[in-house]
């Protein structure tokens, strides 16, 4: 059987298109161009409680994000939560007593990890562990709160 | 009583039987795709009648429900004022759950329906018997070039699909409905992951397209050889196929997402 | 392909043996024991009513089917213990014309022909050019070799199949009822090319039929199958002297004799009687 030349040239655009489609969902409309899946550090921190923080959540500094949640564990021993983040490589120029807290966007929207950057020389590499840290706001937590010390007043 | 029960029992074991023989056939064809590696031109006049003439469907489909979804979307949306995710949820369902299985449900009526009619004549007009006489293996020759090309075209359809989609939602929501573009693409990429959405409705679509093509070509091959039993196989590749994606559809989402 | 010549020596000199075949479909038995020897370089008819299974005999030496007992072989080779493999190259020796003609519907006339020199040979283009074009004028057709298969007539496309049955210089061509449905002139040119093709290709052919007068006129040897089993079998002349009733109302087409006028019923008076009020 034979096959006419602009068959052969139609099916190759058709593959073609198949490709750009896919570098335009990868690129454009997933976080694939953003953050770059290897060359990153890791750095844990143990939080009271992480309240909703997902894995993939973002890490962010001065409102940048330059990491990724890696992996939300418990430690039996300290009753806490591991929460290690994978920090892109190209920031690596972060002080060892950066601070992290469990912060939320908007009232409504997801928990993610706020970085404070400290004051120290020595700087984070892999496998550092962030020593102060802020747990997540519980919203029941802050009501009862603020009812209980209105109440005291 | 007995007799619904009689009746019950022979129409699970005939169906046991379709199954034990669609399987059988699939291996036939596993076992014909060297073949088709060797002869590469065969497949790619299959991927024509199979990708490239499905391609104006699914870019016109792939186009309007990004549309409606934007439309939809930021109905919904608006009243939490929450426009900006708009781009998040046009792509999200896109390209996690309608691309595959819109795609494939598509796939099936204009590529499935006519590989069933196109095989089934094959074996009415004595084609495929023919075939075996001149020493061509039909499974080489016929089918394994449809199968591959249905499994190659799929996911190609799927990701085009997505991609129109995705397109169509931004004219709608940026162009139409005024939402902020910077906005519209900053938290879709924030929110759609390569590794847990991308890929994933890739295997799905990859799944939808093997288990599509499966069905096409067996319908057509194991079609009772008049024009009405082809017929009526074109008619059941579409229905068997439809439920075979809604099914996989359930089990790879709970599979995939379900944890999330 | 070399011919042993050593094993063609053995027993008989038949190109095909089929000894004891039984066949059923489903719990129909279709043959119950028929023994047949093709002879080389004959045209071979097998004769019948319609519904003994003269295809089903076709395709059982083709391989397409399997005997429940009893063994065919080819060419010294049993057919059926064959692998997949060795069976597609038996398979190349064989020439099939199918009732309806099987050809691709989708490809024209010129690559029907060419469809079995391209599968299996890397002739070039040229090479293919030229031999389809001969197979093509053997049977008359050259002219119509840019045409589709749906714009033949039912005797062309049967020509045209003959044609792609001989493309790979078979040793053998087996029609499946070539004569059906054909009108007079297009059935003489089909008669004389069977008659023709096998004497100057030097082929052995199987012609299943139920055309009596046109099959007589080119066999060399008929078998007359029904329920099952050959009836009888001999050259065109002993058969029509046969003494035989059932073989001579066979072949000159009564209406009534062993095979009978009426299918099996009850009596007709009584059957006529009983129709009303007896359940």
């Amino acid at each position: 059987m034979h096959i006419s030349r602009s068959i052969e040239i139609l099916v190759g655009l058709f593959v073609a298109i198949g490709f750009v489609a896919m570098f335009f969902l990868s690129m454009e409309v997933s976080n694939l161009s953003s953050v770059s899946k290897e060359g990153g550090y890791d750095v844990t921190a143990s939080f009271e409680n992480i309240g909703s923080l997902k894995v993939r959540a973002p890490v962010s500094m001065a409102g940048v994000t330059i990491g990724r949640v890696k992996g939300v564990e418990f430690d039996p021993v300290t009753y806490e939560a591991v929460v290690t983040m994978s920090i892109e490589s190209k920031y690596n120029q972060l002080p060892s007593d950066t601070s992290a807290s469990i912060l939320t966007a908007g009232l409504l929207g997801e928990q993610y990890i706020g970085l404070e950057p400290g004051g120290e020389e020595e700087l984070l590499k892999n496998g550092s562990v962030l020593e102060l840290t802020q747990s997540a706001v519980v919203l029941e937590q802050l009501i009862g709160q603020f009812l209980f010390n209105s109440d005291s007043e | 009583m007995l007799n619904y029960f009689q009746r019950l029992g022979v129409s699970s074991l005939a169906m046991l039987e379709r199954l034990g023989r669609g399987s059988l056939f699939f291996f036939y064809i596993l076992m014909s795709i060297p073949s088709v590696i060797i002869r590469p031109r065969l497949l790619v006049a299959q991927m024509y009648s199979v990708g490239v003439l499905s391609f104006s469907l699914i870019v016109v489909s792939g186009l309007f429900v990004g549309m409606v979804l934007a439309l939809q979307g930021f109905y919904t949306l608006s009243d939490f004022g929450a426009e900006g995710a708009l781009g998040v949820v046009v792509s999200a369902s896109l390209i996690r759950e309608l691309g595959p299985v819109v795609t494939a449900l598509l796939f099936a009526g204009r590529a499935g329906s006519a590989l069933t009619a196109e095989i089934g004549l094959m074996k009415a007009t004595e084609q495929l018997s023919g075939m075996e006489m001149m020493a061509v293996d039909p499974m080489a020759r016929i089918m394994a070039p449809r199968f591959l090309a249905g499994l190659l075209s799929m996911p190609i359809l799927a990701t085009l699909f997505s991609a129109i989609g995705v397109l169509g939602g931004y004219f709608i929501g940026v162009g139409l409905l005024g939402i902020d573009e910077g906005g519209f693409w900053s938290q879709m990429q924030a929110k759609i992951d390569f590794d847990q959405d991308i890929v994933n409705g890739l295997i799905k679509s990859v799944v939808f397209g093997w288990v599509v093509t499966w069905i096409a070509i067996f319908e057509g091959y194991d079609a009772i050889p008049t024009s009405e039993g082809v017929g009526r196989a074109t008619t059941r590749t579409v229905v068997h196929s439809a439920f075979a994606i809604l099914l996989l559809d359930f089990i790879l989402t709970a599979l995939m997402f379900g944890d999330v | 392909m070399g011919i042993d010549w050593g094993n063609k020596l053995s027993e008989t000199n038949a190109l095909i043996k089929l000894r004891d075949v039984h066949f059923s479909r489903g719990s129909k038995l279709i043959f119950d024991g028929v023994d047949m020897d093709i002879q080389r370089g004959k045209v071979t008819a097998i004769m019948g009513p319609s519904g003994t299974g003269k295809t089903t005999l076709l395709k059982l030496i083709g391989g397409q089917l399997k005997p429940s007992s009893g063994f065919i072989e080819m060419d010294g080779q049993n057919v059926h213990q064959l692998k997949h493999k060795q069976l597609y190259q038996l398979r190349k020796k064989m020439g099939m014309l199918f009732q309806s003609g099987a050809l691709l519907t989708d490809i024209s006339v010129f690559d029907n022909v060419a469809f079995p020199l391209r599968e299996h040979t890397q002739l070039p283009e040229s090479m293919i050019r030229y031999l389809v074009l001969m197979k093509l004028h053997a049977v008359g057709l050259r002219g119509a070799r840019d045409l589709m298969p749906s714009e033949l007539s039912g005797g062309m496309a049967r020509r045209v199949a003959l044609a792609r049955a001989i493309a790979l210089d078979p040793m053998m061509i087996m029609y499946d009822e070539p004569f059906t449905g054909q009108d007079p002139i297009s059935m003489g040119v089909l008669v004389q090319l069977i008659r023709l093709l096998n004497d100057a290709l030097g082929l052995s052919s199987i012609v299943v039929s139920h055309d009596v007068k046109e099959t007589c006129a080119i066999a060399d040897y008929i078998y007359l199958v029904s329920g099952g089993k050959v009836i009888e079998h001999g050259s065109p002349q002993q058969l029509a002297d046969s003494e035989s009733e059932w073989t001579q109302q066979f072949m000159q087409g009564m209406a009534d004799g062993p095979v009978p006028f009426h299918y099996a019923a009850k009596e007709y008076a009584k059957d006529l009687l009983s129709a009303r009020g007896v359940k």
